[in-house]
């Protein structure tokens, strides 16, 4: 199917101030395009989940955002250091946030299977490198 | 139940303009932890977040869930950019200085349900037929 639009978003690392701009961007987007409000909360949630980690965790990183004719999709990249063992960050409630995360309201270990459960399709892949997720939304 | 009596039950401060007084809330999530909040599908529309966080966290969680008010408990204060975000999304923010068990417990005996996801659904609906 043919992609419509592409979007290309940014997220620093540590940039606590910040953190959520892009998802609420995103979503503005997405309402402004008019696709209905479940998609679009699923969308923005797996999103700002992402963002958070890319801030919390990584080295920064990016959320690309695709809208085709069928489906929407979320390409997530950081740079590094990567998830030492992806089942285990998989795992609800499973977290390594630090004290300062916990006091934003982050790191209950719920991001990543927030993700996967708001996708219709999800795959994630990590090396030192960085951690790739790509996620997908299928319009009805 | 619209948002004046809400503030009415919990004796409540408001830090938003009282323009969405009327709104009516028909649904409600407790949680500190975001990605708690997160985790429910929030489909039912006119709902309310009930956190003891007082952070721009909270107004981002509900603007991405569509949240229309957040009560603060435990007398959490929200910071100057708490109030001025919630303000541009039009969202309707609130302070008690009863603690979340008691909040919960007034405002769900007053008939505000509370909001679960798919996976709680089933037990949800169970208990509330007992």
């Amino acid at each position: 199917m043919k992609k419509i639009k592409n979007y290309v978003y940014k997220i620093q690392k540590n940039d606590f101030t910040n953190a959520g701009k892009v998802s609420s961007e995103i979503k503005r987007t997405l309402k402004k395009i008019g696709f209905n409000n479940i998609v679009i909360r699923k969308i923005a949630v797996i999103s700002y989940e992402s963002e958070m980690n890319i801030v919390i965790h990584s080295e920064g990183g990016l959320i690309e955002l695709g809208i085709y004719e069928d489906k929407i999709t979320l390409f997530i990249k950081d740079n590094g250091p990567g998830i030492e063992d992806i089942e285990l960050a998989m795992t609800e409630g499973y977290s390594t946030a630090s004290s300062k995360v916990r006091e934003l309201g982050f790191g209950a270990g719920m991001g990543l299977p927030n993700i996967k459960n708001c996708s219709d399709k999800f795959e994630i892949t990590s090396d030192t490198n960085g951690t790739i997720v790509r996620s997908t939304i299928f319009l009805e | 139940m619209k948002i004046y009596k809400i503030k009415e039950l919990l004796k409540a401060k408001q830090y938003t303009d009282k323009n969405l007084d009327d709104k009516i809330i028909n649904g409600a999530y407790a949680s500190d932890l975001m990605s708690d909040v997160l985790t429910t599908n929030f489909y039912e529309e006119n709902s309310i977040l009930i956190s003891g966080l007082n952070n721009p966290q909270v107004i981002r969680t509900a603007e991405m869930l569509d949240i229309d008010a957040i009560l603060l408990v435990r007398g959490k204060k929200p910071t100057d950019e708490t109030i001025a975000m919630a303000k541009e999304n039009d969202i309707v923010l609130i302070g008690t200085d009863f603690n979340m068990y008691h909040s919960c417990g007034i405002l769900y005996s007053n008939g505000v349900k509370g909001i679960t996801n798919e996976k709680n659904k089933k037990l949800c609906v169970q208990n509330s037929k007992k």
